[in-house]
């Protein structure tokens, strides 16, 4: 992974930032000893390494701004870092940069119940913001899978998604407002407890820029009344083709389900080997959740079963407990760790047409062989964001390299077939230099100009989103 | 007035344009500072690009007409789950909708409590920029998180940064049924109690509306029939206090309540109509405070709370003038449209935003439309409209 050299000047007066920075922020919120930074030198995609040349953990907006105030009048990349779970190596360093990390910020400032929003400060855990407010009644929607350590900042970061966002949408469909602090250290608020600002739609282009365009300290988030009840019926499929026409007539019979999740054969083998969730045996697999009140719940499950006898399943099993249906979820929540069981693994993200699922499972298959490394399938199916994990050994010279290439060919098949290359998990550095397959140059430049107008050093978040040479003349102004 | 039939024909208008372009669909949201340009028509640039029903996902150029968009998607029992609203009704005008034009001002109806706004189901965009470059962004897929999301930024931006010619959609299936629970003589506290409390519910409530000149309150309820019908039960439970509730089962009428709250129509009449965008509870109170007073006026409440219709006739501006020493219902309406942005700008109100969606050109001209926004996001839409319009021709001054 090529990263830009870094700035040999700004490495050069390490001493002299860590002292302003440690001047606003105490000693004790400036992490600059080589052993220590360490700590920072990676995300969730830890393939790639690098320490920054220091990391700060401010307390306050306040901070933060004063943070970046000092960065930037001394020419210091910054990388925002929430907690670091990032799959596309969205907070990964430069030798030269800054990491600022939002993990001290993390009260709840605001639950307003009658107004369905809560505001928090943005280091706070996705989970813990529905731990807030569910004893009385209420959820966050979005769910990444990474919901127990991910930060509110880095969903907004990435624009996160998860298994429910089928019936609740993503993160930019749940947030109301930010308090932002832009790379020359303005405080900017946008939004609030209310619905759709009558300019532009700030909110709508921060959510999902990675960290490139501000600092989000703080977040104003729609909570949804938590729905009476859910349970899941659990399909098997003699053929991934199967599975995937069961879901399009599903989908047009105008069931929306919370939750529409798909495995294949080996995902469902090794979650078996791994968590002994007693699936069938078969080549594919749906888990579809629906919400409501019991009755509902049965009539909407009589439907979506009406429909998948249809096509012919070896096995229809609904569930009557919440016994049952942890049972049922078990399995599919636990399929990554079941991978790592197997080895080491490349988790993609790309996003294609539901009506192009069969095709695609099947030239992963072809690829699969192709390249010689397994692949196993487990992904949303109702929106068509695939979740491929490609096996390897990072042990064996080469192996990284020809996972990467295989990935890189998943993800432009993903591309062909009207898709896209990430759903969820962001470009990061991990998908930066494909971004050429899915748009033309003429595209990215109107991206970059974006970044021009809230970064024109562009020292926030180097290196990230854009090739290195559609940036190179930016990056070097 | 300029008509290019294809993308390619739109670029080429936009990079040979010598001065300012007033840009169309159908011209039937003239909503805006009025704009000296010469006119260009998107609605040449029509028709379905891709329906796919099983994927829920449509793409369609952006000048076909909203009904025809509407007639397609019905035809497989699915729909546009923003619900956006005919501004005929309210503006008058004869032209014909089209879906690029519902995208530039990102508008959403009733539904929007419930199912998002416009931008929550654009997924891609096609536009030309102010350069006159053809510029792709999000695509035809509902998760995507590839690159910044322009999609959201071109909707509501009433093509300052660019000229929309396709745009792309998630779709919702049409419910089997739909109900509607009605809370009969309700004023402002018993209404919003009401909505708040419904909101509050994990009934689904597709639509909360408060019409004060009626007392009514609509709370509406779609899904399979059985489950409406359960849920109809329980809210008509929850409301139980001061006030009859009555439920509405019946299709058409449901249709016609709707549309006719979507499309704002007890305030068709009014010569001056603002759109006031706050938090219910920020709302609740904002309606009690001066202007409620000094003010008389006309108003329609929808997303529970959340949104606020408020219509003046030419004599009810009148009525405000002279307050003031303002000599007429023009100068009456202007003031009235100051204190009513103020009254958003005031922190400890918690925020929110006035637009004046209906007035002569005169007044449109004389007042910022739209809700000014702090110096900080002043800041950052010049610099936007900058970098994607150098030359400043694409509705200038249009969003003040």
């Amino acid at each position: 992974m090529d990263m830009p050299v870094p700035n040999a000047a700004v490495i050069a007066k390490k001493e002299h930032v860590v002292a302003r920075l440690a001047e606003v922020l105490g000693e004790g919120a400036v992490i600059h000893d080589p052993a220590e930074t360490r700590a920072y030198e990676c995300d969730a995609l830890a393939a790639y390494r690098c320490p920054p040349m220091a990391a700060v953990l401010p307390g306050s907006t306040a901070e933060v701004a004063a943070v970046l105030r000092i960065c930037h009048e001394e020419g210091v990349p910054v990388v925002p870092r929430g907690s670091g779970t990032s799959l596309a190596g969205g907070a990964m360093p430069t030798a030269d940069s800054v990491i600022l990390g939002v993990a001290r910020l993390n009260r709840v400032l605001e639950v307003d119940y009658d107004n369905r929003v809560i505001r928090v400060e943005a280091g706070r855990t996705n989970l813990s913001v529905t731990g807030a407010v569910e004893a009385d009644g209420f959820f966050y929607a979005p769910d990444p899978s990474s919901q127990l350590a991910c930060a509110i900042a880095g969903n907004i970061a990435m624009n996160s998604g998860g298994a429910h966002c089928l019936k609740y949408g993503v993160t930019t469909n749940n947030l109301l407002g930010v308090t932002l602090v832009t790379m020359d250290g303005t405080v900017v608020e946008i939004g609030g407890a209310y619905m759709d600002a009558g300019g532009y739609d700030w909110l709508g282009v921060i959510c999902g820029s990675e960290g490139q365009l501000g600092v989000v300290t703080e977040a104003t988030l729609r909570i949804l009344p938590r729905p009476e009840g859910a349970r899941p019926v659990l399909m098997g499929f003699d053929s991934s083709e199967v599975a995937g026409a069961c879901v399009a007539d599903i989908i047009k019979a105008g069931v929306l389900p919370v939750a529409i999740e798909f495995m294949d054969r080996p995902c469902i083998r090794a979650t078996e080997a791994f968590a002994g969730a007693g699936y069938p045996d078969c080549e594919a697999l749906l888990i579809v959740e629906v919400e409501g009140s019991p009755a509902e719940i049965d009539e909407q499950l009589g439907l979506i079963k009406q429909i998948a006898r249809r096509h012919d399943p070896v096995e229809l099993r609904e569930s009557g407990s919440e016994a049952e249906s942890a049972a049922i979820w078990k399995g599919r929540k636990s399929a990554f760790g079941a991978m790592g069981q197997l080895g080491d693994y490349m988790c993609l993200d790309g996003t294609i047409p539901v009506s192009a699922l069969p095709h695609v499972l099947r030239r992963i298959g072809e690829m699969s062989a192709e390249f010689g490394l397994g692949v196993a399938n487990v992904f949303h199916a109702g929106d068509g964001n695939m979740h491929p994990l490609i096996l390897f050994d990072a042990n064996t010279p080469g192996d990284l390299e020809r996972c990467e290439a295989f990935g890189a060919a998943i993800l432009k098949l993903c591309v062909e077939v009207g898709g896209c290359l990430t759903g969820e998990h962001g470009v990061g550095i991990e998908k930066r230099d494909l971004m050429g397959v899915q748009f033309d140059p003429v595209d990215l430049e109107a991206q970059m100009r974006v970044k021009d107008v809230f970064d024109p050093g562009w020292l926030l978040n180097p290196a990230k989103v854009f090739p290195l040479e559609a940036s190179a003349g930016r990056r070097a102004g | 007035m300029m008509r290019p039939g294809t993308e390619a024909e739109l670029a080429e208008a936009v990079a040979a344009a010598a001065g300012p372009l007033r840009i169309l669909g159908g011209g039937t949201r003239p909503v805006g500072r009025p704009v000296e340009g010469e006119a260009l028509s998107v609605a040449g640039l029509s028709g379905v690009v891709l329906y796919e029903p099983g994927a829920l996902t449509l793409v369609v150029r952006a000048g076909t007409p909203l009904e025809e968009v509407e007639r397609v998607l019905a035809g497989e029992g699915q729909r546009l789950a923003f619900e956006p609203m005919d501004h005929r009704v309210l503006l008058g005008g004869s032209g014909v909708p089209t879906i690029g034009g519902v995208v530039a001002g990102n508008v959403s109806g009733p539904r929007r409590v419930q199912a998002g706004a416009c931008r929550d189901s654009l997924i891609g965009v096609r536009f030309v920029d102010g350069r006159g470059a053809v510029i792709r962004n999000g695509g035809r897929v509902m998760k995507n998180v590839t690159g910044y999301d322009l999609v959201k930024l071109m909707a509501g931006s009433r093509g300052t940064l660019g000229v929309l010619s396709e745009v792309a959609f998630k779709l919702l299936p049409v419910p089997e049924s739909v109900a509607t629970v009605t809370l009969h003589g309700a004023d402002g506290a018993r209404a919003f109690e009401a909505m708040t409390r419904a909101m509050k519910s994990p009934f689904e409530v597709s639509g909360a509306a408060w019409l004060p000149g009626k007392g009514e309150v609509h709370l509406r309820l779609e899904g399979f029939a059985g489950s409406v019908a359960y849920r109809a039960g329980r809210l008509r439970a929850l409301l139980a206090g001061p006030g009859e509730v009555t439920v509405e089962t019946g299709a058409e009428a449901n249709a016609r309540l709707w549309r006719a709250i979507r499309d704002v129509e007890a305030l068709a009449g009014h010569a001056f109509v603002w759109r006031v965008s706050m938090a219910p509870g920020a709302m609740r109170a904002g309606l009690r405070a001066d202007l409620d007073r000094t003010a008389r006026f006309d108003r329609v409440v929808d997303w529970a709370g959340g949104l606020c219709w408020i219509g003046m006739t030419e004599a009810q501006a009148a009525d405000y003038a002279p307050r003031f020493g303002a000599a007429d219902a023009v100068a009456g309406a202007i003031r009235f449209h100051r204190d009513l942005q103020a009254e958003m700008a005031d922190p400890e109100l918690g925020g929110g935003h006035a637009t004046l969606v209906k007035g002569p050109e005169a007044l449109r001209a004389a007042v910022p439309v739209f809700q000014p926004e702090l110096a900080p996001l002043a800041a950052l839409a010049r610099g936007l409209r900058a970098q994607f319009d150098p030359r400043g021709i694409l509705n200038p001054g249009l969003m003040g």
